[in-house]
Formats: structure tokens, sequence, C-alpha cells
């Protein structure tokens, strides 16, 4: 098991793993999606309440879940890069952030846009929902700046780390606490917890399983420039790069 | 020699020692202290210039107002929590002297917290008097200040010390702090606000207790481990 | 044509999948375009440094 790992972490033969895994997840995650858009935009039969603006749920949802996703694992990534000093962890950092606050930023704008029917404004602050989004974006925005801001790749790694493990503990926290403030205002919820008929969750599921796979894909190519980039001194570099074959 | 001779301090002789050192940096330079109450004064000061003098709307805003000036001015003050330690060598001792580092991390923050936050806590009321805050609400407005700047404070090192040293610090600082110390305005402001509608307060008063005593025990370690990445 | 409606609410639904789908693209084509200026740089590099030796 301890040898499969450290196989998987070492960074020429991740940098190759993941050339071969990234259709694996990128063809099946796409299937999902075509099935779902489709499924969602024309089989499924209209909410009695919402009308056809409930389609959206099928962007937004997923949208908002990948958000919250991509966090948690800048967050465990760090964290497993500053307790093992496993430098692919830290990687995966750096490669989620853009990933996750462009999923942030679609669930958000997703929202809005929904909410602009529902509620008759383009934004709403009542809505517990998108100002904890908006608050989600705001830790992306830091953290890829902190990043940015520091030369050194491994001080800027471990740096984040700490920042993304604050980070998530306070992501726990704004819920909570952004629900509560809500919850005094009389904040008028769109995105409530009523019972979805099995034929519109269904392809609800597709859609979530396929932005997971999609995003999976997206990440394995980015963790393979952030490796390449890391590792561009070494002798498997040099050496992937002179082959005849080329290694991109 | 043997070194069991040295008299070793304890940890809290440790911590009253850094907090008693720089509480007397900050008397030579009152600089340190007035700075951020001018600041807070004048934030609070805008506010009725921008919308208008009209006593309803003071009333309505002012708990926000007066929590969003002190956010924005421990903010502020943040920034020079590790700076002149980092320029003159001292915070390198720090990192090698047998004393645990998160202890001195919080003897520092607690020195920051009383040169920083605990004045504006008490010049609040002053403030709050002009936006014709009920005196029975000015209480709340203190216990939630209080409760609310200490753990800025605390969040805020953690911040200070990821940043210290780099070039951009003081924008890079606000962007990484003012995102994780937005549950604290949101619980202190409307507590305020809940309390000033004669409306039931005490969940918030509870949370922040909460927040405060978890930040008290656990910001100290990531500061710590924040400085020790810093000064590779 | 009726279906694309949406009762009205045609372009509300239709900008949000149409903005997701124009986001997901975005962001990857970027990436490929980073992954392949990085590689370029370090194959430059590379190479002038064998043509030295």
């Amino acid at each position: 098991m301890w040898k499969f790992f450290h196989q998987m972490a070492s960074p020429p033969y991740f940098y190759r793993l993941a050339a071969t895994l990234i259709p694996w997840f990128a063809i099946p995650g796409l299937i999902l999606i075509a099935y779902g858009a489709y499924a969602g935009l024309f089989l499924v039969s209209m909410d009695y309440q919402q009308g056809d603006a409930f389609r959206i749920i099928y962007v937004h949802v997923p949208s908002a879940y990948l958000s919250m996703m991509a966090y948690m694992m800048m967050a465990v990534g760090g964290g497993i890069g500053l307790i093992w000093r496993l430098k692919l962890a830290h990687a995966v950092g750096a490669a989620a952030a853009p990933l996750g606050a462009a999923f942030t930023f679609l669930a958000l704008v997703t929202g809005s846009i929904w909410g602009r029917p529902m509620w008759g404004t383009w934004w709403e602050w009542g809505d517990p929902r998108l100002t904890s989004e908006l608050i989600l974006l705001f830790l992306y925005f830091g953290y890829m700046a902190l990043r940015s801001s520091i030369d050194d790749t491994a001080k800027a790694d471990k740096a984040s780390a700490v920042l993304a493990l604050v980070g998530v503990v306070n992501v726990v926290i704004v819920h909570f606490s952004v629900e509560w403030w809500s919850s005094l205002h009389q904040g008028q919820t769109v995105f409530k917890k009523g019972t979805m008929d099995a034929d519109m969750r269904i392809p609800l599921f597709a859609m979530l399983i396929g932005f997971s796979f999609v995003f999976g894909a997206m990440l394995l190519r980015r963790l393979r420039t952030e490796v390449l980039f890391r590792e561009r001194r070494t002798r498997w570099v040099r050496e992937l790069v002179l082959s005849p074959e080329g290694g991109k | 020699m043997d070194s069991s001779n040295l008299q070793q301090p304890g940890i809290f002789a440790g911590l009253l020692a850094i907090i008693r050192r720089d509480l007397l940096l900050a008397w030579k330079r009152p600089g340190d202290v007035l700075n951020p109450l001018f600041f807070f004064a004048m934030v609070c000061t805008l506010f009725p210039l921008a919308v208008g003098p009209s006593a309803e709307q003071l009333t309505f805003s002012g708990p926000g107002v007066l929590w969003v000036a002190a956010l924005l001015s421990t903010l502020l003050s943040l920034n020079s929590l590790f700076m002149s330690d980092y320029e003159d060598g001292s915070l390198d001792q720090m990192l090698v002297s047998p004393q645990p580092l998160p202890v001195l991390a919080l003897g520092k923050t607690i020195a920051h917290w009383l040169i920083s936050g605990f004045p504006l806590v008490l010049i609040s009321p002053l403030l709050a008097m002009t936006y014709r805050m009920p005196s029975a609400v000015m209480g709340i407005l203190m216990l939630t200040l209080l409760l609310g700047t200490i753990s800025l404070s605390l969040l805020g090192s953690i911040g200070a010390a990821l940043t210290v040293g780099l070039h951009r610090g003081t924008a890079l600082l606000s962007l990484l702090i003012l995102p994780l110390a937005m549950p604290i305005l949101l619980l202190g402001a409307n507590t305020v606000s809940l309390a000033a509608a004669n409306d039931v307060y005490g969940t918030g008063i509870w949370a922040l207790g909460a927040y405060a005593i978890a930040s008290i025990s656990l910001a100290p370690y990531a500061t710590a481990a924040a400085l020790r990445i810093s000064n590779e | 044509m009726e279906a694309l409606a949406m009762g009205g609410y045609g372009a509300y639904v239709w900008s949000c999948f149409g903005l997701a789908f124009i986001v997901t693209v975005v962001i990857e084509w970027r990436g490929r375009v980073r992954h392949n200026e990085i590689y370029r740089d370090i194959e430059v590099r590379i190479k002038a440094l064998e043509e030295r030796e």
C-alpha cells in the first residue's frame, strides 16, 4: 500500500499516469453532462412553482458543490503537504484554487440569474447561500493572492496551506453565522429544501457526477503543469524534453 | 558548566515578559496606540457626513458603522504586529528561543490587543452616543467589541505572520483577513442591532464568546507555524 | 421553438447553461496555454544547454 502511494507521488510517474487518466475522467464526465443537460432542459417537466426557471438548478447546484469541494481539496492537500512534506499534495492546492474560484464564480452568477425572475432582483443579500458563496470567492482570491506574492515555491506552498486550513474552519463558521443572520431578516430563499421528484433528481445526480469527473480531468491537467514547472530543473524532465516523442 | 543551573523562566513568565516588552515599546511610540483610535473615530465621522444627520438613520445604522470602523482600524494596526521585530532581528531570536513559539505569538497578540483593541472598546460608547445609541445598548456594544476585537487580533496575527517580510504586505493582509473576519463582524453588529431593537440577542454573544475562546486556543499555533514558514 | 423559450424564462436558463459552458472552456483553454508555455520555456532552456556542451 505504502509503496503504491510512494510511486504515485513520484513526479515522473505521476506525470505519465495523469496523462493516461485524463480521458478516463473527461469522457464519462462529458457523457453524463450531455445526458444531464439534455434531460434537465427538455425531458423533465417544469416545476409547478417556478416554471421552467428551476432548470437553472442543473448548473447552479453542481457549480456550488464543486466550489466547496475544491476548497476542501486545497485544505486537505495543504494539510497532507505540511504533515508528510509531500510536494504533490501542495501542488493540488495550487492547481485546485483557480478551478475552485471559477466554479464559485459560476455558482454566484447562476444563482444571481436564477434570483432575477424569482426575487425580482439580481442580488438578494438575504439569501444565505449566495452570501456564503460570495465570501468563499473572496477566500479563493486571498489564497491565490498569497500564493502569487511569494516567489519561493516551497514557501508559498506552506504559507498557503496554513491559510487554506484556517479558511476551511472559517467556511463552516461562515455557513452557520450567515444562516443565523438571514433567519433574523427573514431571508427569502429560492433554494429551499423541498422534495424533488425522482425524474427531476436523476438528471441532477448525472450533472453532479459529470461535473465532478470533468473537474477531475481539469485538475489532473493542471497538476501536470504544476509538476512540470516544479521539476523543471530535474533530470527526468530533461530526458522527457529531449526524448524523440516529447512529453507535452 | 552544567546547563541545568541556568534558570529557565516558565512559560507564563515568558508570556508576561513579552507582553511587558511590547507594551513598553508602545509607550515609547504613542502613535501606535493613537493612530488606530483616530482612524476609528474618523471612519465613524465619515458616515453621518455621507448620509446626512437624520437621527432615525443614525440609530438604525449605528451598530453596523461602529463595527465596520472597529474592524478596519484593527486591520490597519495589524500590519505592524511583527514588522519591527522582523526588521531588527528580534523575530529570529524568538524563533530560536527555548520558549514555545505559540506562547510568544500569543503574548505579542495580547499586547497588540491591549494597545489597539482595548482602547477602541473603551472609546466606543463615546462614538455610540453621537449615533444616539441608548445607554442600555452601549454595554452590549462594548461586550461584543471586547470579544470581537480579541478574535480579530488573534485571527489577524495569523495573517500578519503569513505576510511578514512580503513587499505588498498591507494590501495582501487585508485581502487575507477580511473574508475570515466577516463572521465576527456579522455576529457583533447584528447582536448590537438586536439589542437596540429590544430583541433577543443572547445567541450572538455566546457565539462571539465561543469564537474568542476557540481563537485564543488555536490561533497561536497557526501564527507560530506561519512565522516559521515566513522566516525560513 | 416553444421548448427553447422555456415559458418566458428562456433568457435566464440559456444564459446560465451558456455561461457555464464558456467559463469551463475558457479556464481549461487557459490551463493548456500555460502548460504549453511552460513546456516551451523548459525546452528552449534545455536545448540551449545541450548545444553549449
